[in-house]
């Protein structure tokens, strides 16, 4: 019981944290540059409000933009769930799993609805 | 030879210099509490930390307690902390702590039993709970007279780095999962159970995931990866435990696709 139980739950959450990794280590750093460097101060492109708020209407960005902005909290979650059971709070462990996950999903939502009424 | 003395030149021996040792010593009947005792060890350039503590040994201080056999990096039984790392001692150099004093305490993480030496009962235990031997299927085995299972050697090269391992535990004593809940099952027997899983003449991966897939395996570790670093025999269980979460994860859509054509 106990197996199948970790068998199916933690395989989930392990592709979630995985996926989540590689966006913040790969997606993350190039649109830091490019939205907070390259846009505003004019080196690439002209990145005015108006052309960005356009493209970020386009479903397949808001799309993308879902996983790039929903995976992270899941990677977040995870880390952040080991970083407290390892300080030494085993004993919530159920509510820090809730909490963090729950926190997730929350955050997910929320990127959902910010990025439905663009 | 008449010739009169008879001078064997060996290279880098320099015995006038010392090297201080601190050394863990802790009797269960007598200490309430370990202490470090420290003693002079003559400094030589071919020395390992295992020589010098043979020499306390020897000519020091008989009632040291510690554990070794081989003094070449196979038994793995040498393992100790050498200023706070794990390290085999028998190849750990002395000419390689500069500063003139080293600290070698048991191995961290396990019960001291007196000294440097250390219980192994529940690694020993964690070994057998992954069922480190061939296994088959219910009517799998092969009779003798069918001959040998074959295998080829490029399924050999598949797991044959996690054969290597030589149970020294320095990569439990480096695992900060272990240090704080020694229900993981831990390095060293994911990689055996991952060695067995990998062979082409297994059948028994499936018994294994109970142990390695369960809440104590796998998916406790958050790799740090402190125990390939330490690993004096390059197995890598890191990457064995995460090869294990793939191929559980890879399980677990395998399930989900065959569900619906179970029923
Ligand atoms: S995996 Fe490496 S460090 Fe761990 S017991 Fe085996 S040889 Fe020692
Ligand atoms: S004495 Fe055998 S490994 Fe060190």
């Amino acid at each position: 019981m106990e197996v199948e139980l970790a068998q199916s739950k933690e395989p989930v959450i392990w592709m979630l944290f995985s996926a989540g990794g590689m966006i913040s280590a790969m997606v993350f750093p190039v649109l830091l540059l490019i939205t907070g460097f390259l846009l505003p101060f004019e080196i690439a492109g002209d990145g005015t409000f108006e052309r960005i708020h356009v493209a970020l209407k386009h479903p397949l960005i808001k799309l993308i933009l879902f996983f790039v902005i929903s995976l992270p909290f899941f990677h977040w979650a995870h880390r952040f769930r080991f970083t407290l059971v390892d300080i030494g709070l085993k004993h919530v462990s159920l509510m820090i799993t809730v909490c963090c996950y729950g926190g997730a999903i929350l955050g997910s939502i929320l990127t959902i609805i910010v990025l439905w009424n663009i | 030879m008449a010739s009169g003395r008879t001078y064997i030149w060996k290279r880098g021996i320099s015995v006038s210099e010392s090297i201080e040792l601190e050394i863990f010593r802790y009797c269960p009947e007598k200490d309430a509490e370990p202490l470090f005792k420290s003693y002079q060890v003559p400094f030589r350039e071919d020395w390992v930390v295992l020589d010098a503590i043979n020499y306390i040994k020897d000519e020091l201080d008989g009632t040291l307690s510690y554990r070794w056999s081989c003094r070449m990096g196979v038994c793995g039984s040498c393992g100790m902390m050498v200023n706070g790392e794990p390290k085999l001692t028998c190849s750990a150099f002395l000419r390689d702590y500069s500063s003139g004093k080293i600290r070698v305490e048991p191995l961290q993480g396990f019960p001291v039993l007196r000294d440097l030496v250390f219980q192994m009962d529940d690694f020993i235990n964690k070994l057998t709970e992954v069922k480190p031997y061939i296994l088959r299927n219910e009517n799998g085995e092969k009779q003798v007279e069918e001959g040998e299972y074959l295998q080829s050697p490029a399924q050999l090269a598949k797991y044959k780095q996690y054969t290597l391992c030589i149970n020294c535990m320095l990569c439990y004593s480096a695992c900060p999962i272990y240090a704080l809940d020694s229900e993981f099952v831990g390095p060293a027997a994911i990689a055996l159970a991952q060695r067995y899983n990998m062979d082409s003449r297994d059948q028994g991966r499936k018994q294994r995931q109970e142990v390695i897939a369960g809440h104590e395996g796998i998916w406790q570790c958050t790799f740090v990866g402190e125990c390939s670093v330490v690993c004096p025999k390059n197995v890598d269980p890191a990457a064995a435990i995460q090869r294990a979460k793939v191929s559980s994860t890879m399980d677990f859509f395998k399930g989900i696709i065959t569900l619906g054509s179970k029923e």
